[in-house]
């Protein structure tokens, strides 16, 4: 029925763009000497967009306000004796009720409000879905007649479209912005909803993280579950570890890359490397898990040390291969961005490949290495698959690399799977545990921004 | 590429000819049958050229005819074109340049350079003078390198400007400014000849004439050799010069010659404004 609606729609946008095309077309050949002010294909485009644009969200609206609507008439329309004595929960369990058994779904013998109630809300939707078509369709033609009607040959038309298409584009970055704010105000809200269960100086002082306690009734708030110290701690250990590797290795091969590998080995490695940012990390963990943590402990227990199956040191060391495509990309962006004409000057004084790299090319390419690192860094805290198969699940206050940790991710993870209610702390604490990561990453990513912005271009 | 114009002309004169009027006692720089190829595309077509020292040598021509490429010969900055290939003989000081024990690194200290656009390090003024000095550890000590880079901004008459912002950003200063501040900072590695590869062309007219100004100066402590497009340039600032054309060096005289009588027709139609 949607989709039936919805081609409908483009099909009369499709006939409007021609409708007002063909209009337009009439009167530039009637008036050859040029007073036309828009091209044929604008008055056609403003004819299509008045035809398309607010019938299509007439049915988004439609959508949006169907559902409650109908449902509202539905729980009016009961008997009030049925109806009567029921809290919300209840309410809405008979309604899920009339609404699968409106759908076929009759599992038990239904009594006979329901199925009456169940018919009414059948043909409700059918009046509205059918009152929906028409309201559309009608909208669409008669925008379409209206549109049409404007055209003249000194209608500005392209300033119309103009202003529609600028119109659409703002459209398309506030979805953008309001998903953001709407993610930040669900996990604020339920954050506080966590403080008041458990306190904030708990939260972000205590050194003991054991949510799984907090599941017995009895324990709901008992002290120290909830202290965040050791999820952080394994979070910055395991980006560290990670940005150890990361950083020189990426940072050296952009500067090989760049500056000393020849064509024909760039146009080899370049890609190769780049095809590290397409592994799933899922791929990343189990390579940790199975390839690079027996490894290490094997390598461990040569040396006369022990070191964990699952340890921070292979996830960060994982992680950070992930990420070298981060650094070294941008890296070599922005030294292949330093003009030649600096590289001259340097060479010109006399400096060898090596002082010119580090004297010159590094510090003028300064703000595009920070902003990859800042980037990687960002992934590094926000990562998850590598940290869940190869570091652990156990919050352990250590700063040992060979010790298992876990990280802000992984908890938020395992705090959520199953089955989750939304009054415990327990799953309440995966929204405040979030919001930190996320103030943290934005953090970040506006500090490289203002790096990035403050001293680019300072070499032009 | 080569206008029809011009292939005539090559067909009246040979473009092997070359015309040389002044042997140069005592050269500083010496060339020997010098070319140099792009690839499989040669560039330059065995140039020999005396460039006198103490004086200021004009190479001029027009766009593509291989003076810069010249130019980039004599501190070899050629070899950092990976395709470039130079055969023949550079001496100076009766030094082969181009010879596989020499160090290019000290060949450059000693040849200093000047770009086309100015080009400063994103480094304040004083670190941009100071940068070679450090390379090549030419100051003991911290008031050493200070006198070095104040003398050097001296030589190139751009320290009563800047003194009193030496810790400021290079590239924060005007166009001009900026061309002598690369000229304060070739001047630091204690050079002997400096290249300027056109280095007026991205000045104003007041910012030029300070800069050739400055080289009449410099000219009584360094050889210099200047590419340059304006041969109103040329005749004011050097005593010789020499004419290029499509990779030859044509004619190569005193500058007074060059520009009142030149002997081959090319150079003639170029002086008098019939190409380039």
């Amino acid at each position: 029925m949607l989709s039936y609606l919805l081609l409908a729609l483009l099909a009369v946008t499709i006939a409007a763009y021609f409708a007002g095309y063909s209009k337009a077309r009439a009167f530039a050949t009637g008036a050859s000497d040029g007073s036309q002010h828009s091209l044929s294909g604008y008055h056609g485009a403003y004819v299509a967009a008045w035809a398309g644009i607010p019938s299509f969200l007439l049915v988004l609206l439609w959508l949006l306000f169907q559902g409650p609507v109908v449902d509202s008439l539905l729980v009016s329309s009961l008997p009030p004796d049925r109806v009567e004595g029921l809290d919300v929960g209840q309410l809405n369990l008979l309604v899920s009720e009339i609404k699968s058994v409106a759908k076929g779904n009759i599992f038990s013998e239904p009594d006979a409000v329901v199925l009456a109630a169940a018919e009414r809300y059948n043909a409700w939707n059918a009046i509205a879905n059918w009152a929906m078509v028409a309201c559309a369709l009608a909208l669409a033609v008669g925008a379409l007649f209206i549109a049409r009607s404007k055209l003249a040959p000194r209608f500005r038309a392209r300033n119309q479209v103009e202003r529609i298409t600028s119109a659409l584009m703002i459209v398309c970055s506030l979805i953008a912005i309001f998903t953001t704010i709407g993610i930040v105000v669900s996990l604020l809200y339920e954050t506080l909803r966590f403080f008041s269960m458990v306190s904030p100086l708990q939260f972000f002082f205590g050194l003991n993280w054991e949510p799984q306690i907090a599941m017995r009734e009895d324990q709901v708030t008992s002290g120290g579950a909830f202290g965040a110290i050791p999820v952080y701690v394994g979070t910055l250990l395991i980006a560290f570890i990670a940005m150890l590797v990361a950083t020189p290795i990426g940072l050296f091969s952009a500067v090989y890359l760049t500056e000393y590998a020849s064509d024909g080995v760039r146009a080899v490695v370049k890609p190769l490397l780049e095809i590290l940012a397409g592994i799933p990390t899922v791929v990343y963990g189990f390579f940790a898990v199975l390839t690079v943590a027996p490894a290490m402990r094997q390598f461990g227990e040569l040396l006369g040390f022990s070191i964990a199956p699952n340890s921070a040191l292979a996830a960060g060391a994982v992680m950070g291969i992930m990420l070298i495509p981060f650094i070294s990309s941008l890296s070599d962006d922005a030294l292949a961005a330093v003009p030649q004409s600096l590289r001259d000057g340097s060479y010109g004084l006399g400096a060898t490949k090596g002082e010119t790299i580090t004297k010159v090319l590094l510090p003028a390419a300064l703000p595009g290495i920070m902003g990859g690192i800042l980037l990687a860094v960002s992934r590094a805290i926000g990562e998850t698959m590598i940290v869940v198969m190869a570091a652990g699940i156990i919050a352990a206050l250590t700063l040992n690399p060979f010790e298992p940790v876990t990280t802000v991710t992984v908890q938020i993870v395992t705090l959520l799977i199953g089955d989750t209610e939304f009054d415990n702390p327990k799953t309440l604490a995966a929204f405040a545990l979030g919001l930190v990561l996320f103030l943290v990453t934005l953090c970040l990513n506006v500090i490289a921004l203002s790096i990035v912005r403050k001293y680019r271009e300072q070499y032009d | 590429m080569v206008k029809g114009s011009l292939t005539m002309d090559q067909q009246v004169v040979s473009p092997e000819t070359t015309t040389t009027r002044s042997v140069v006692e005592d050269p500083k720089i010496t060339s020997g049958d010098v070319s140099v190829f792009y690839g499989a595309k040669q560039a330059l077509f065995d140039v020999n050229l005396d460039i006198p020292r103490y004086a200021v040598t004009s190479l001029i021509g027009p766009s593509g005819c291989g003076k810069s490429t010249y130019l980039r010969c004599i501190n070899r900055m050629n070899d950092t074109i990976p395709i470039a290939r130079v055969t023949g003989e550079i001496k100076i000081d009766d030094q082969d340049i181009y010879d596989p024990d020499l160090d290019v690194v000290e060949l450059r200290a000693r040849v200093g350079m000047v770009f086309q656009k100015p080009n400063p390090f994103p480094k304040s003024i004083f670190e941009n003078v100071a940068y070679g000095p450090r390379i090549h550890g030419l100051a003991k000590g911290k008031t050493d390198l200070e006198e070095l880079v104040t003398t050097s901004l001296e030589r190139a008459g751009l320290w009563d400007e800047v003194k009193d912002r030496i810790n400021e950003p290079g590239t924060g200063l005007s166009g001009g400014q900026q061309q002598r501040l690369c000229i304060a900072r070739a001047i630091a590695t204690k050079p002997d000849i400096i290249l300027m590869d056109e280095p007026c062309s991205a000045l104003d007219p007041i910012a030029t004439a300070k800069v050739e100004e400055l080289m009449m100066e410099l000219r009584e402590k360094y050889t210099i050799v200047i590419v340059t497009h304006s041969m109103a340039q040329a005749q004011r600032v050097s005593q010789k010069t020499a004419f290029f054309h499509i990779g030859y060096m044509v004619e190569y005289g005193d500058t007074k010659q060059i520009f009142e009588d030149p002997q081959d027709k090319r150079t003639q139609d170029y002086i008098f404004g019939r190409f380039g």
